[in-house]
């Protein structure tokens, strides 16, 4: 299956947003083995040398590593992922303060908001 | 890798190429785009050797495109070429008298892949299926050069889908190089190493995808449609 690509960001850099999506919500686990270069390429029908430069970051990253003859595999070191998980956490917090800012919202009033929120789910 | 020099081509007072200077490295996806008339065709014919430029100079890996480049090139046309009597199975074997890197079984391998069956004859075949018959046929070469005109055109999504799997499948990103002039650009996009834009019979950019991207913020359409807008706006308007 293709998937459909934001128009404003490197199409490589959407690729590793996607892998490690997978691997945070655990649909990928860790030392489990990637599809290689080629098959991935084609199950999203991107270029070949994209994805090989997304298999190259994600092992600069530490979060994949590649085994001799064997292929890619997620790395298996769990202080490395939970690095992930919180890269990724603060990430999605600084995009959020940075819309609320833009709109004029405080960080106070929104943490009320999300707590008032949770309350009402719950009751 | 092909190098064309000051490449100009004339059919009778209209100027379709004027001034090109190109070079294409081996194992890129690259995309050769522009609005109708821009001179794709032709480039692509240029370089395949079917017509020659009437002046400048064609090399691909050194040596002058003349027909016999044909050895090095898999070009692939626009149009449907083929005898409709053919099976998909005669038509590789067709393939193979006529072309000496020709691979029968990964064109076969391809055929499969792409889900076209072998024993049919090309006029039963649907326009889609022709059209993945011809892809295989094309890939079925061992060519360092794939010229494609127009690989999409006419088709539906999901053809498109195959033959864009197809040509990811069956070439190498290391050794081979594709050249393929396309309207969908939007499709093509996420195959696509570079992109060509020639507009007026002249070469307006030649860029990486990821560089649009990473330092425009837009993606291959909006950039090519804003550079298009621009070069007319500056008078840009030789050949119309």
């Amino acid at each position: 299956m293709s998937i459909d690509f934001l128009p404003d960001k490197p199409i490589y850099q959407q690729l590793i947003d996607r892998i490690t999506g997978e691997i945070i919500r655990g649909n990928v686990k860790p030392g489990e083995k990637l599809p290689s270069v080629r098959e991935y390429a084609v199950e999203v029908g991107v270029n070949a040398n994209t994805m090989q430069r997304v298999y190259k970051e994600l092992e600069m990253m530490g979060i994949s590593e590649t085994k001799r003859g064997q292929g890619t595999f997620v790395t298996d070191n769990e202080a490395r992922l939970q690095q992930l998980r919180d890269e990724v956490k603060e990430g999605l917090v600084q995009s959020f303060l940075t819309s609320i800012e833009a709109l004029g919202f405080s960080k106070k009033e929104m943490i009320e908001y999300i707590q008032t929120r949770e309350r009402g789910e719950e009751g | 890798m092909i190098v064309l020099e000051n490449v100009d081509k004339n059919y009778g007072k209209h100027q379709a190429l004027s001034g090109l200077n190109l070079t294409i490295p081996l194992g890129k996806i690259i995309g050769l785009v522009g609005e109708n008339g821009s001179g794709k065709s032709t480039l692509l014919k240029i370089i395949a050797g079917l017509t020659t430029p009437s002046s400048g100079s064609v090399q691909i890996d050194e040596l002058k495109a003349t027909r016999r480049i044909a050895s090095k090139i898999a070009y692939m046309p626009d149009a449907d070429m083929f005898y409709p009597f053919f099976s998909v199975e005669r038509l590789f074997r067709f393939y193979e008298t006529q072309f000496e890197d020709f691979n029968y079984s990964k064109a076969c391998i391809v055929a499969q892949y792409l889900n076209v069956p072998l024993d049919a004859k090309l006029k039963n075949l649907s326009k889609g299926n022709r059209g993945r018959a011809k892809m295989a046929a094309t890939l079925g070469r061992e060519a360092s050069y794939y010229l494609l005109d127009e690989p999409f055109s006419g088709f539906d999504p999901l053809v498109r889908e195959d033959i864009i799997k197809g040509m990811i499948q069956f070439t190498d990103p290391e050794t081979q190089t594709v050249l393929m002039s396309t309207h969908e650009i939007k499709e093509a996009e996420p195959l696509l190493d570079a992109i060509i834009l020639l507009n007026h019979g002249k070469i307006l950019a030649f860029e990486e995808v990821e560089t649009i991207r990473d330092q425009y913020g837009v993606d291959a359409v909006t950039w090519m449609t804003k550079l298009i807008k621009e070069g007319d706006l500056s008078g840009n308007k030789t050949n119309r």
